[in-house]
């Protein structure tokens, strides 16, 4: 159970990661089509984990920019990122 | 307005306390070259940039910077939790102990507390990026230090992959600062 949230969290990381790369360098080549090609590839495969995410451990954004919560309110679930044992 | 997303940039998972080894990382939280004086240095210069493609890198870094900080803050965090007072004691970590506990706190390792003074912001595009290149190469430094420092592998891993970013960020502003230098040519030509 913690291997699988674990795992989905490091794929979405991973992407992430690389929408953030993307993000900073069409700051400086916004005329870049290649990399906005890439960049909306990545985004639309974030929003699609992210989903699947949330749909069972809750929120992964607050205020309301992530999925729903179920009651009662997830967002107060444990582990935080910086607590070793399970989240990262 | 800003986000939270409860994860890790990068995941940091200390498993060993080490508070001396904490004193010294703790510089990357609040000292002149760590994560928050690079957040508050690009998040205050965002405001006065010509050039859109400015204004956008200096906000997305400034807030990359942030998940850093948080970065840095879990891993002194996690080096100081379980240690106990005695550790503290023996390290030389006394008189942090004494005011702080085993808490973060926006300061380096010799209780100096962080202070608006370790970044600049002149108002002047060019200076103030070329003062965010110095600020890159000046964190990348202090990174390598801290690995010269460390010996546990779950302290190097994270501390390897900041000292990375910075690299990247130095990169883009220099870039940018061949762009601000474009602009500012074209604005002379009548
Ligand atoms: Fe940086």
């Amino acid at each position: 159970m913690m291997d699988q949230k674990q795992a989905l969290l490091d794929k979405i990381r991973a992407y992430e990661f690389a929408a953030v790369e993307l993000n900073l360098f069409l700051d400086t080549h916004p005329g870049n089509q290649r990399a906005v090609n890439d960049f909306n590839a990545y985004a639309a495969q974030i929003a699609a984990l992210k989903q699947q995410y949330e749909r069972i451990y809750g929120p992964l954004i607050n205020f309301g920019f992530g999925s729903g919560s179920k009651c009662p309110w997830q967002w107060i679930n444990e582990p935080w990122p910086w607590d070793v044992v399970n989240e990262g | 307005m800003w986000l939270y997303e409860k994860k890790m940039e990068y995941p940091v998972r200390i498993k060993n306390p080490d508070p001396r080894m904490a004193s010294s990382v703790i510089s990357q939280y609040g000292g002149p070259d760590g994560e928050l004086a690079a957040s508050l240095r690009y998040l205050n210069q965002r405001y006065h940039m010509p050039i859109p493609e400015a204004t956008a890198l200096l906000n997305d870094i400034g807030t990359e910077e942030l998940a850093h900080f948080e970065m840095v803050g879990s891993m002194v965090h996690q080096l100081m939790k379980d240690a106990p007072a005695d550790e503290f004691k023996e390290s030389g970590l006394g008189p942090w102990y004494a005011d702080h506990e085993r808490s973060t706190w926006p300061a380096i390792g010799t209780g100096v507390p962080f202070t608006a003074a370790y970044f600049a912001s002149k108002g002047d595009p060019i200076a103030d990026v070329t003062e965010d290149m110095a600020a890159e190469q000046k964190a990348r430094a202090t990174y390598e230090n801290l690995l010269d420092l460390a010996d546990d592998p779950d302290v190097i891993d994270p501390l390897r992959w900041l000292r990375e970013r910075e690299i990247v960020h130095f990169q883009r502003f220099g870039e940018l600062l061949n762009k601000l230098y474009e602009e500012q040519d074209r604005k002379k030509c009548y």
